[in-house]
């Protein structure tokens, strides 16, 4: 894979002392889509405005085709940003705002309208040239604006949560519309959002973050599969994080009984965290003949359309279980789990003061 | 609604009372002349003296002037003095309106700047000498620029502190003492400095709530710092120019304090010559003329102006650099 960017150990510490990036390095490769996905306050807003030439960083390097670019103001780079907000100029018309980039380098007015009626088809707004912004739908509105950038054929494509205004069919909508778009043009696309299910949905590859620091990078299968964290495990999906005892490789003991697992390389009796997602959890009545296993009742049971979502107490822990077969509020029930489905994982390595620190700053 | 309704009561009353019976009276000044009423004075054999008026009716009280519709005083108005008068008023206004401009907008632009600091508190001191008594500011002015001022007092020690400096203004032919005062550009002076905070601020105010994000979207899509003044910055705060411009012109082109301070009745503007209607000429209906010619001109000059400011167009390009 070609590197179009490369980022080295990049460090931005605000003037109040507040470090936003703790060393992130990330290589991003030509046409491909990664996303940058972690809670309000990880960084990922900053990393991308580093990336766009709007922050600052303290230190580090930004190499984009092997020319460090922080030296380099925004007008500079050949990156374009769809923004948060999107921020269209409202004095100017759909065509005029598309036409802004080309207009600046005095390129041809002709060769501009015609480049601009492609860029609208592109993104589904034939047509629209004339209106005016204010006239516009939000979804319209994040059109012009990736429309406004593309026109400019960036090598890169910063998008700042472009869809966390849109309700949640338009959504679904743009995320597929985006991917197409990004397929189509071979441009490589930094996107950032805080939705979990967009960035599963949509990118090659995923840099999961918090507080600063880019806790997994990974194909979305990796991500949701094998967490590194329990961090992760819990941002991405709907996961039971457990604490768990690796008492050998391949024998992990948690909710009092020992489970083999696949996992191996914790060494011996080591305090670990197993993810185990709901619907890897299965439930069988208390009269099966499976021995060693825990058991537990069933506390809660709530119908969510494709399958019942149960909570499960087994001692002094709850599980979430997905299961398409309903069982009774409290109903006795046996818990297996396959031995590929324990996820297991060194414990957190971020200190809870860190954590506070950055959740606080959030609000 | 009813309430909403009763609440606007008061103040229906105070614009009533305040301004439309006072402007149907400047309407009613404006179109009316004193006219003395023509008579013949008869003294009789009695010695008493009677009044005999034109239609030979008699009275024993001495007719008084009467009040007639006329529109001599439009008339009048269009005379070359008070044309020229007129004239010298935009003129001065129009001066005093582009130089705050030309002043006022780079302050505001600096004072939004992302990288000053504390703009609030430098807005506070360009404001601060406005909290003085007008008369005492403008006075302030004259004591420092008076033939005998502290400007002229300077520029003395000055000279006699540096030979030089004194033979090459002799040699230019400066005199001892320049006067600063009493005259067109002492009079701008004093309007610049009274309202040139007049137009900051609408600038001010209309810059700073430009949306950040817009001028990174410009240098985003490679406009560089002068390129997003000219397409972003400066079509935002045209709005904020329009209301200085407002705010400065109208009291500009109808002070007379100013005038009479700084060009100490050497310039006299339109709105010294209605204050004298008004006082020493005691002629209400002719400076109730002249407030109406005023009126309207100021009227159409905002019009005019609102015509730009809502011009549904958008801006589409704006190159002045």
């Amino acid at each position: 894979m070609e590197k179009i960017l490369s980022i080295k150990d990049l460090r931005v510490v605000f003037e109040d002392g507040f470090t936003a990036l703790g060393g992130v390095s990330i290589d991003i490769g030509k046409n491909e889509f990664v996303t940058l996905l972690g809670p309000s306050g990880c960084g990922k807003t900053t990393l991308l405005r580093c990336i766009g030439g709007f922050e600052k960083p303290t230190s580090g390097e930004i190499l984009y085709k092997g020319e460090n670019i922080i030296p380099l103001p925004p007008y500079k780079r050949a990156i374009n940003t769809v923004f948060q907000r999107y921020a269209l100029f409202p004095h100017l018309n759909v065509a005029q705002n598309v036409a802004f980039g080309p207009d600046l380098r005095g390129e041809d007015k002709k060769k501009t309208a015609a480049e601009v009626e492609r860029m609208l088809k592109l993104v589904g707004l034939e047509g629209f040239g004339k209106r005016k912004i204010a006239s516009l739908s939000g979804g319209q509105q994040q059109r012009v604006a990736i429309a406004r950038a593309l026109i400019n054929k960036p090598d890169v494509l910063l998008l700042d949560e472009p869809l966390a205004a849109l309700d949640l069919k338009l959504r679904r909508e743009m995320q597929l519309e985006l991917k197409r778009i990004q397929r189509e043009s071979g441009i490589t696309f930094i996107f950032v959002t805080h939705d979990q299910e967009e960035a599963l949905t949509m990118s090659d590859r995923i840099a999961v973050m918090r507080a600063g620091q880019i806790q997994q990078l990974g194909t979305p299968e990796d991500i949701y599969n094998e967490p590194q964290n329990a961090f992760v495990a819990d941002f991405i999906g709907e996961s039971n994080i457990l604490t768990a005892t690796m008492l050998r490789d391949r024998l992990v003991r948690f909710l009092g009984c020992d489970f083999p697992c696949v996992d191996s390389g914790f060494g011996e009796n080591a305090e670990v965290d197993i993810v185990l997602r709901p619907e890897d959890v299965k439930l069988k009545p208390i009269a099966d003949p499976v021995a060693n296993v825990p058991e537990g009742v069933v506390e809660t049971l709530l119908f969510k359309g494709v399958h019942y979502e149960m909570k499960v107490r087994v001692g002094e822990s709850v599980l979430l279980v997905h299961s398409t077969h309903a069982r009774a509020v409290g109903t006795h029930v046996k818990i297996t789990i396959m031995p590929e489905d324990i996820q297991v994982m060194h414990k957190s390595e971020t200190s809870p003061d860190v954590l506070r620190k950055h959740a606080e700053r959030a609000l | 609604m009813k309430r909403n309704k009763a609440l606007a009561v008061p103040f229906m009353l105070w614009a009533a009372i305040f301004i439309v019976v006072p402007l149907v009276m400047i309407v009613w000044y404006g179109v009316t002349v004193e006219e003395p009423i023509p008579y013949t004075e008869i003294v009789q054999e009695d010695g008493t003296t009677v009044f005999q008026l034109e239609d030979g009716s008699v009275t024993a009280v001495r007719p008084q002037k009467k009040t007639v519709v006329s529109l001599s005083n439009f008339r009048r108005m269009f005379e070359p003095t008070y044309l020229r008068l007129l004239l010298r008023s935009f003129k001065v206004a129009i001066i005093t309106t582009l130089i705050c401009l030309l002043l006022g907008y780079p302050v505001a632009l600096i004072l939004t700047g992302t990288d000053f600091k504390r703009p609030a508190l430098w807005l506070m001191l360009l404001i601060l000498p406005m909290w003085m008594n007008f008369l005492l500011r403008t006075y302030s002015w004259m004591s420092i620029l008076e033939n005998n001022g502290i400007l002229n007092n300077w520029i003395a020690s000055l000279r006699e502190m540096l030979p030089a400096f004194d033979e090459w203004l002799t040699s230019r032919g400066v005199r001892r003492r320049i006067i600063f005062l009493y005259n067109e550009n002492a009079v701008i002076l004093g309007m610049v400095y009274n309202y040139l905070s007049f137009m900051i601020m609408p600038i001010y105010t209309v810059i700073e709530k430009i949306d950040k994000s817009l001028l990174e979207a410009a240098a985003d899509l490679g406009a560089s710092p002068v390129k997003s003044f000219t397409r972003v910055t400066l079509p935002y705060s045209i709005p904020g120019v329009l209301e200085g411009i407002t705010m400065v012109f109208v009291p500009a082109v109808t002070t007379f304090v100013i005038s009479q301070l700084m060009g100490g009745g050497k310039v006299p503007l339109i709105g010294d010559i209605i204050q004298n209607q008004f006082g020493k000429s005691s002629d209400w209906h002719f400076g109730a003329t002249l407030s109406l010619l005023v009126m309207v001109v100021v009227l159409a000059f905002m019009g005019a102006l609102n015509k730009i400011d809502k011009d549904d167009e958008p801006v589409k390009e704006v190159r002045i650099l």
